[in-house]
């Protein structure tokens, strides 16, 4: 038993952390902002080999492993929480799913130009009428020779308009319920395959979030992922892998949030005093450092299962749950102890604060995670 | 094409305090990390071995922690790294140092050496031209820019106001200028790589061809009789008016100051 990360995953980490300085955080107010795409940042991940970390050097990755993904994750949503889930949902839904479903010859051409940075992933599974219940998929996908024909729209999908490769869920008989859902690679640009408008959000306001709308779109045979009627548990082993990404995204931010407000606390003066020589913000900070190192134990816990090659869904629901309630916690605490400060622009905590929300929904709500976690105990 | 580059461990002087009384770096609880200069001299390398091809070795004479950045230098692409560290070599001035690395040197194969210009922690800017001279080569010293031409290097030399172009036959040492370049960063896999299969070879003092009177505290003639911190320059004031003008100004300045 040792807390202690390797002398390589200490190195990996100092690299994140310097990347996530100069190369992340410069865009992080303009990101949310003026909701644009962070692409200076996400090409230079590209250039770097953020995107293919825990995969083969085989196919084109770099060879490292969850922990080490999940540590740049980590390290970026710090600074900028859209940043941290478009490589997030890159790296362990989209990337991850064709890793690990994949034929060989999807590996190559499609794995392999994800993994080195040359293209952008994404992941589609949610629709209109299917969010938590994800088996009510509409979307169809019916063979018709060599090719499958795929009708219906996914909503609220991360990477959406700037992704090149996307997995893409859809019933392909109907009669089986969820042991008739298929998984499929689409690329973009694929006849038929068209966007809706970008969502307003909330928070991770720069990542390209709209629907993916498919109308009589034709994709090669070939490029369904793991054996037809499959689709619904790749899904749900995915999100699996995902929700770390999560975890480690809201384990991020509150960290993110907790530095600022330390360095805040000391130069806010009120009563001629710091705020930090206060009992209630030594209190408040001393309870949210606490969170935030318990949730980090249960994020890494989770990213050494995967990698150990045990059972992980609990592990990692339970890191997400964690995470992202600690995320949302710690940031409003931020935010108080900002005062009017923390509710205008500029002192990153507000933006911290809308981007916390999220990581309690997306990849399964807080309460979806409850259902796998309780579902794990009384089986 | 076989490169050399001397790296060193120093403090983060950008977060080191000094101490008041003894004039010493406080370096307590500092980072440490790969001397700025000689990490734009090891990226110098590893885009020559990206441009044209190149064996890039990475030597560091330092404690045993300074195994750290010969793994960093690893993971950014360097081929080969060397520690030296011995305790008979430690409290080394530049003189001990160079005749150290130099005779290290000898047991490799080189074109070219490339050390930074200057230690941010002791700031000598010796050590490189030393090397040059115990080996018998070429050096030319602030180098902001690097090609190899055939058996030449060509080298802008960058000073404060002006700079040369100069040409030298290798094999031969540089001394690099940080703002040569921005290094690249290290892959995530470069680094698993550099922990998990690479080797970092150990050179201890038996392995050193070199004199006992050389080496380590003793062999170092530098006394150090004080130390203390700079007074930082002050910034000037550039006169783009006309002449006439240009000189009231300066002449206003002097009396100003009492200087006239």
């Amino acid at each position: 038993m040792d807390f202690n990360l390797s002398k390589e995953h200490q190195m990996a980490q100092q690299l994140f952390r310097d990347f996530a300085h100069n190369e992340v955080a410069p865009w992080a107010e303009e990101t949310d902002e003026f909701h644009r795409f962070p692409w200076e940042a996400v090409r230079k991940m590209q250039s770097c080999g953020l995107m293919g970390i825990p995969f083969a050097k085989s196919v084109g990755g770099q060879g490292c492993d969850t922990l080490t993904y999940i540590l740049a994750v980590e390290e970026i949503s710090k600074v900028c929480a859209t940043t941290g889930v478009i490589l997030s949902a890159h790296t362990s839904l989209a990337t991850d799913a064709i890793n690990i479903y994949g034929t060989e010859q999807q590996k190559e051409q499609f794995l392999r130009p994800l993994a080195e940075g040359r293209k952008l992933g994404s992941f589609a599974l949610t629709e209109p009428e299917a969010g938590t219940d994800a088996a009510g998929q509409q979307s169809k996908a019916v063979l018709d020779g060599d090719e499958w024909v795929l009708n219906g729209t996914k909503i609220f999908i991360t990477n959406a308009e700037v992704a090149d490769t996307y997995i893409v869920f859809a019933m392909t008989d109907k009669a089986q319920g969820t042991r008739g859902i298929s998984a499929f690679i689409i690329e973009k640009a694929t006849p038929g395959f068209s966007f809706g408008p970008a969502e307003k959000k909330m928070g991770i306001r720069g990542s390209s979030t709209c629907e993916l709308i498919f109308e009589n779109c034709h994709i090669p045979k070939g490029n369904l992922l793991g054996r037809e009627g499959k689709g619904f548990g790749i899904a749900m082993s995915t999100l699996d892998g995902g929700r770390i990404g999560i975890a480690a995204q809201a384990l991020g931010i509150a960290e993110g949030a907790l530095e600022r407000t330390i360095q805040y606390v000391k130069e806010r003066k009120q009563f001629n005093s710091p705020i930090a020589k206060y009992q209630n913000t030594q209190f408040v900070l001393a309870q949210m450092k606490t969170d935030v190192e318990a949730t980090r134990w249960l994020v890494y816990n989770a990213a050494l299962k995967k990698d150990s090659g045990k059972a992980f869904s609990t592990e990692a629901a339970m890191a997400k749950l964690k995470a992202s309630e600690v995320a949302a916690e710690v940031t409003r605490e931020c935010v108080q102890l900002h005062g009017g400060y923390g509710f205008i622009q500029g002192f990153q905590v507000e933006r911290m604060m809308r981007d916390a929300k999220i990581t309690e929904i997306y990849e399964g709500t807080s309460e979806v995670m409850k259902m796998v976690i309780s579902g794990n105990l009384l089986k | 094409m076989k490169i050399i580059v001397c790296v060193k461990q120093v403090p983060d002087t950008t977060e080191v305090r000094i101490d008041p009384v003894k004039g010493t770096l406080i370096r307590e609880g500092v980072p440490s990390i790969m001397n700025p200069d000689d990490k734009a001299g090891l990226e110098a390398a590893l885009r020559l071995k990206d441009e044209q091809g190149a064996h890039v070795s990475v030597i560091c004479m330092g404690p045993r922690q300074a195994d750290t950045v010969l793994r960093e230098a690893l993971a950014m692409g360097a081929d080969a790294a060397y520690l030296i560290s011995d305790s008979a070599f430690s409290g080394a001035d530049t003189w001990a140092t160079s005749c150290t690395l130099a005779a290290a040197i000898t047991k490799l194969n080189y074109d070219l050496i490339i050390t930074g210009r200057q230690a941010i922690d002791g700031d000598t800017a010796q050590v490189g031209p030393e090397i040059a001279e115990h080996l018998g080569i070429p050096h030319i010293s602030y180098c902001e820019d690097l090609n190899v031409e055939g058996s030449e290097v060509v080298v802008k030399r960058q000073f404060e106001d002006r700079y040369q172009i100069l040409r030298a036959k290798m094999p031969a040492l540089i001394t690099a200028l940080g703002e040569m370049n921005v290094p690249r960063y290290m892959t995530p896999g470069g680094i698993f790589e550099a922990y998990r299969e690479k080797q970092i070879i150990l050179w201890t003092r038996l392995d050193i061809p070199v004199a006992d009177g050389d080496i380590g505290l003793k062999g170092s003639p530098t006394r150090v009789t004080k130390t203390f911190p700079k007074q930082m320059k002050q910034p000037g004031i550039k006169i783009e008016t006309g002449v006439e003008e240009s000189v009231q100004f300066a002449m206003d300045k002097l009396k100003e100051k009492y200087l006239l």
